[in-house]
């Protein structure tokens, strides 16, 4: 099992959701979240005072996915995501130790 | 130019008085003027339309522009400043300014208006009268908005007990003796021949340099100018905006004291002087490489607003639109040239906007009223007098303001300490001063 953390820009959830809903992702977790990269934060002038924010507004999005289907869900969010422009975000891929269903108790890969 | 004659709305307030002791030999003496009651309805709407300036306009307008743990002061300080500016108009104020004896910078002789009632009357500038007890309401919101405007500077910081203080003094040295001056028949400015139409100098000019004495002394806020410290709540100015446009008919077009066609002049001014400083605010933000934006909007709706006061029902139609946008492009590089390079916290740009438009309204005023340009004056005084006739005028208001200011300063500080700890300053003046949050 892996477990899949990717920040993607805010506008591009709707579209990525679509598309793993598509292939067969039954749920994810979304969050917004605050955070830098290479791309520059953005400038805000109130009568000439200038405030320049670092941190720029993102959307994570985690989703514990089978191995059988991990590749093609990270595939798949780097294509949809993706505006080919600096800020478009990262995507994580990390070993997930165990799963667990909390209503029937069921664990594994049945309980993804 | 609210040139309320004051002599005569005194004498015939004295003589409404004597009436009472020795009625048949006054009535014998003239048939009194009785007012219009065309005129005293407009009159009572454009007092309530400046009330609608002050709450919500005003209010909203500088709540908008402080964050949001200053939002219930910076609202509380200007509410409460007017409420006591009504109660000190009716007790000395009045007869400060619009008294039946005086001198050329004060009044006196109506105290707790004595010598009003519902029979006595003002008078206006023609051979109309209106009732003195509107007209006394009419300039007392005058006097109760501009100590509120004052208080811009200082948001986020100073004490409220220090804001009441501030405010008794204030008006008692500063508001009522310039109101005398400039709108008082036997007034300094005045009997100049000073073209003030509703208070650039009375309320604007008088307000910012005030309002930049007061900041100075104050300090500036803690993090200034490092900290970012954006508005909380550019919906609110923008919604504070629009009360201050829509009161500003009462204050403008009223300040003919008549609903007449000088007033319908002030009215159509009053709007497209505004419109023209609004877009040329956002001009001037592009000119200089940014995004045209709201808060640019709004601010240079007021600063045309302010420009327009003093020039209302002096100037043309076309004249006004370009005093709007010349004023607006002004104010922009006041506030966001001038006040950064010379770092003091004016932090909600009273003196760049109110100071710095109602000094380019009160002097383009003077060309402006010439017939040459589209303005309504008869040309018997020159151009060139009026102007120089219009800087002194003035520059009367500055020195006056900037002192009185600094004494009323220094008396709240030393009956308040002025400045609340730094404690309360960074947790927030709405806690720390009033025990509430304006958002929960």
């Amino acid at each position: 099992m892996k477990f899949i953390i990717a920040i993607i820009k805010p506008f591009k959830l709707d579209e990525v959701r679509e598309a793993l809903g598509a292939i067969g992702v039954a749920g994810m977790t979304v969050s917004e979240v605050k955070g830098f990269g290479r791309q520059k934060g953005q400038t805000e002038i109130y009568r000439g005072a200038e405030y320049s924010t670092n941190m720029l507004p993102k959307v994570k999005i985690e989703i514990a996915a089978t191995d059988a289907i991990a590749a093609q869900v990270v595939e798949t969010i780097q294509q949809t995501a993706s505006t080919e422009s600096i800020g478009d975000g990262k995507i994580f891929v990390l070993d997930l130790a165990s799963a667990t269903r909390i209503r029937t108790g069921e664990t594994g890969d049945t309980a993804l | 130019m609210i040139r309320k004659l004051v002599c005569g709305a005194g004498a015939l307030g004295v003589s409404m008085f004597a009436a009472t002791a020795a009625l048949a030999q006054e009535a014998a003496e003239a048939a009194p003027a009785v007012p219009n009651p065309g005129n005293n309805a407009w009159m009572m709407t454009s007092a309530v339309l400046v009330m609608a300036m002050i709450l919500p306009g005003l209010a909203l307008f500088y709540g908008g522009l402080t964050r949001s743990k200053n939002m219930l002061s910076t609202m509380t300080q200007i509410t409460a400043a007017a409420c006591l500016g009504m109660l000190m108009w009716v007790m000395w104020g009045y007869s400060t300014a619009f008294g039946p004896e005086g001198n050329a910078f004060f009044s006196w002789g109506n105290a707790f208006l004595s010598q009003v009632t519902p029979d006595s009357t003002a008078a206006t500038f023609s051979d109309e009268v209106i009732s003195e007890y509107v007209f006394a309401s009419f300039q007392m919101t005058f006097a109760a908005i501009t100590g509120a405007l004052v208080f811009g500077a200082t948001v986020e910081r100073m004490k409220f007990s220090a804001a009441m203080v501030f405010i008794v003094v204030w008006a008692t040295i500063v508001y009522y003796p310039i109101a005398h001056m400039v709108w008082a028949g036997g007034g300094l400015i005045f009997e100049w021949g000073a073209l003030d139409f509703a208070g650039g100098t009375v309320v604007h000019i008088n307000a910012g340099v005030s309002a930049l004495v007061a900041c100075l002394i104050l300090g500036k806020r803690k993090g200034f100018p490092s900290e970012p410290m954006p508005p909380h709540s550019l919906t609110l100015t923008m919604v504070g905006t629009g009360l201050l446009w829509v009161g500003w008919f009462g204050f403008n077009a009223g300040s003919e004291l008549e609903a007449d066609g000088t007033a319908g002049l002030a009215l159509i001014n009053t709007f497209v002087a505004t419109a023209s400083a609004g877009l040329f605010w956002m001009l001037a933000e592009r000119a200089m490489g940014h995004k045209g934006s709201a808060l640019g909007l709004c601010s240079g709706i007021i600063a045309g607003l302010v420009a327009v006061t003093p020039a209302a029902g002096n100037v043309g139609v076309f004249g006004a639109v370009v005093l709007g946008a010349v004023a607006s492009i002004v104010c922009y590089f006041a506030v966001a040239k001038l006040k950064p390079a010379l770092g003091y916290d004016d932090s909600l740009d009273v003196f760049g906007i109110h100071g710095v438009g109602g000094i380019i309204g009160a002097i383009g005023t003077g060309f402006l009223h010439d017939p040459s340009l589209g303005g309504p004056g008869d040309g018997s005084v020159s151009m060139g007098a009026q102007v120089l006739i219009q800087i002194q005028a003035v520059a009367v208001s500055i020195v006056w303001a900037a002192v009185g200011t600094a004494i009323a300063v220094f008396v709240a500080k030393l009956l308040t300490g002025l400045r609340v700890s730094e404690e309360v300053e960074v947790e927030g003046l709405d806690i720390g001063e009033h025990g509430e949050r304006a958002y929960n």
